[in-house]
């Protein structure tokens, strides 16, 4: 290798893991940033110049938030949601992708489009509205789990998985008299284990992550979730809370330890860290989700 | 000449065979059952209330499916009403350009990432970049929200930063102006994505043929020239399929990051169709006109998308996926 070879090799290096360590802090450092403004105190954080690190740490956001009853309602009624949402909806889906994985079955293209049809076209928001209403789901805990039960895009990952066993399992337990229901329950579902677990950690993030239901279609305090307070809080901040130039030096001369501001921090931060402890485990199933995704049949 | 006796005389008995073969198959029909309703009443019963965009409907105590199939019928009205009002425009340039702007980044900056992903040797590296870039996907568009108002804000990281780098004079506003507003939600949807999007250019780049570079290496070209020659041929197919079934999404910019980031100062141009379709619906209980704007929405969606799934279909490869 000659010396400009050399040169150009070490330059290319350079460029590669400093653009790759540029990728990191633009994704690492907006969450540290909220972290830090979440436990420094809030009226330090109001003269300025807090972003990396904290200046004046406490806790006092994360005791006030936790001793709300709001948030703390919400965070019961998130765990409530996930806890019987999960399950439900995974074992409705797994029924479906055992019926769609079998050959031979009768009108098997047909009710694939019935179900295909319905990621392409929607009777969108407003008669949702109307239907979700007209059920008598308006305020009531169902609201969560009914109406986004079935994903498609899950059910295709958990059909490619099984389409993907071999038949002499079934074959086997069907000469020995079983019938489709035994099968499905004692053959397929024990194997699809691994297909399910990412099934699971998807429907989990996705009922953890949920805010639009609970906003627009229940009003009762004891059904907020975590995510439709904190939109809520956030909606606070847009429209009342910017504070002016006079408003934040005045807040500043008082020793406040919590204000709004490190509220929002807080329940930000409380509403990431389960998807932050809950990821590194799906993250080996990224690819096969991701491949299933992109292909649309 | 035996053959052309014998198909008739199945055909004949085909209709009893079938129904033999579903009675044998009664058990996987009812494990498909719950989800056949969960769709006749989540998604087919409000395909039947788009019927609402042709009528005056008014809510009121009562059946709402009474109330609907009696409402007055008014045909095209609605859509008549949104065509030729001020607001057409505006929606439909704010939903375009934002999509175009998100698509035109997220196509570019997931490739790159994949292509430099692929020349870092050191797995430990690799895993933390890569652990740290799929973070944002995984949260939600509300703790996003959160964290890009907060960093936007007048005393906020960017604006510490670009001042600090004396770029600026004073702190902007960045989220209360509208004309940042296109820029901000093309970068947010961009930082969202972009790691977990480079997975799939990173899984095409690990499909490439090794051999091919090392032949390459052999005949003495330079890596940018093995990349430039070799890599980007090969994921181009991906490249393209990705890039025809994006365009089914054109309309479909996203309801929660124009509804939590956009706010009344920025409307002129945060509105999108469907935070539009929100507002004068749930908001303001016109239900008939935000149904239409949603079923002009819908249309040109599914137009789309078939469009994209037929091109996407001719053009793919049968290695590809």
């Amino acid at each position: 290798m000659t010396a400009k070879e050399k040169a150009w090799n070490i330059a290319g290096k350079v460029f590669v893991y400093g653009m790759l360590s540029l990728l990191f802090l633009i994704t690492f450092l907006p969450f540290w940033n909220i972290f830090v403004l979440s436990i420094n105190e809030a009226s330090d954080t109001l003269r300025g110049g807090v972003a990396l690190w904290p200046r004046a740490p406490t806790f006092d956001s994360y005791i006030t938030v936790l001793k709300d009853p709001e948030i703390i309602g919400s965070l019961g009624i998130t765990l409530l949601r996930t806890v019987v949402g999960v399950p439900f909806s995974v074992i409705i889906i797994a029924m479906l992708a055992y019926g769609l994985s079998r050959n031979g079955l009768v009108g098997k293209r047909a009710i694939n489009f019935f179900f295909v049809f319905t990621m392409m076209f929607s009777g969108g928001m407003i008669p949702k509205y109307m239907v979700i209403r007209s059920l008598g789901l308006l305020d009531n805990f169902w609201v969560f789990i009914l109406p986004d039960l079935v994903n498609i895009f899950w059910m295709m990952l958990i059909r490619t998985y099984m389409e993907g066993l071999p038949r002499e399992l079934e074959e086997s337990a069907r000469i020995d008299g079983a019938n489709d229901l035994v099968i499905f329950l004692r053959v397929i579902l024990p194997i699809c284990v691994p297909v399910l677990a990412t099934v699971i950690m998807f429907s989990a993030i996705y009922h953890w992550n949920s805010w639009y239901d609970s906003y627009i279609y229940t009003s009762s305090q004891n059904l907020k979730t975590l995510s439709s307070v904190l939109v809520k809080i956030l909606n606070q901040y847009q429209t009342g809370g910017m504070l002016s130039q006079a408003q934040q030096m005045a807040a500043s001369a008082k020793r406040l330890p919590v204000s709004s501001e490190s509220i929002r921090m807080t329940v930000t931060m409380v509403a990431t860290l389960p998807i932050v402890m809950v990821y590194p485990l799906v993250q080996k199933y990224f690819i096969s989700g991701m491949m299933v995704g992109s292909v649309k049949d | 000449m035996n053959t052309a006796v014998k198909v008739p005389k199945r055909k004949m008995e085909a209709p009893k065979k079938l129904l033999q073969q579903m009675y044998r198959q009664r058990y996987i029909y009812l494990l498909m059952l719950p989800a056949i309703i969960w769709a006749l009443l989540f998604c087919y019963a409000p395909l039947a209330g788009l019927y609402m965009a042709f009528v005056d409907f008014k809510l009121a105590l009562g059946d709402f499916w009474h109330r609907l199939f009696t409402s007055e019928f008014v045909g095209l009205q609605w859509f008549k009403y949104f065509f030729s009002g001020q607001d057409f425009f505006r929606v439909m340039r704010n939903t375009l350009v934002s999509s175009v702007l998100t698509l035109s980044m997220k196509f570019v900056v997931p490739v790159f990432i994949a292509i430099l992903m692929n020349e870092v040797r050191n797995v430990h590296f690799k895993k933390i970049v890569q652990t740290a870039s799929y973070l944002p996907y995984f949260v939600s568009w509300v703790i996003a929200a959160n964290i890009i108002t907060t960093l936007l804000s007048s005393g906020g990281a960017i604006n510490q930063l670009l001042l600090n780098l004396h770029i600026i004079k004073e702190s902007i506003p960045f989220l209360q102006q509208g004309k940042y507003f296109w820029g901000i939600v093309a970068v947010s949807n961009t930082w969202k994505d972009m790691g977990y999007n480079s997975i799939i250019y990173l899984a095409a780049i690990t499909a490439v043929n090794p051999e091919l570079f090392e032949a390459a290496q052999v005949d003495g070209a330079s890596r940018i020239k093995q990349i430039w020659h070799i890599l980007l041929p090969a994921i181009k197919p991906t490249i393209i399929i990705m890039m025809i079934l994006s365009i089914g999404d054109l309309l479909n910019t996203g309801f929660d990051q124009f509804f939590l980031l956009g706010n009344s100062m920025t409307r002129e141009f945060s509105d999108v169709i469907d935070t539009y379709s929100f507002r004068y619906g749930i908001q303001n209980g016109m239900y008939s006109y935000a149904t239409a704007v949603g079923l002009f929405k819908s249309v040109v969606a599914l137009i789309l998308v078939s469009g994209a799934n037929a091109l996407a279909k001719k053009t793919e490869n049968s290695h590809l996926f």
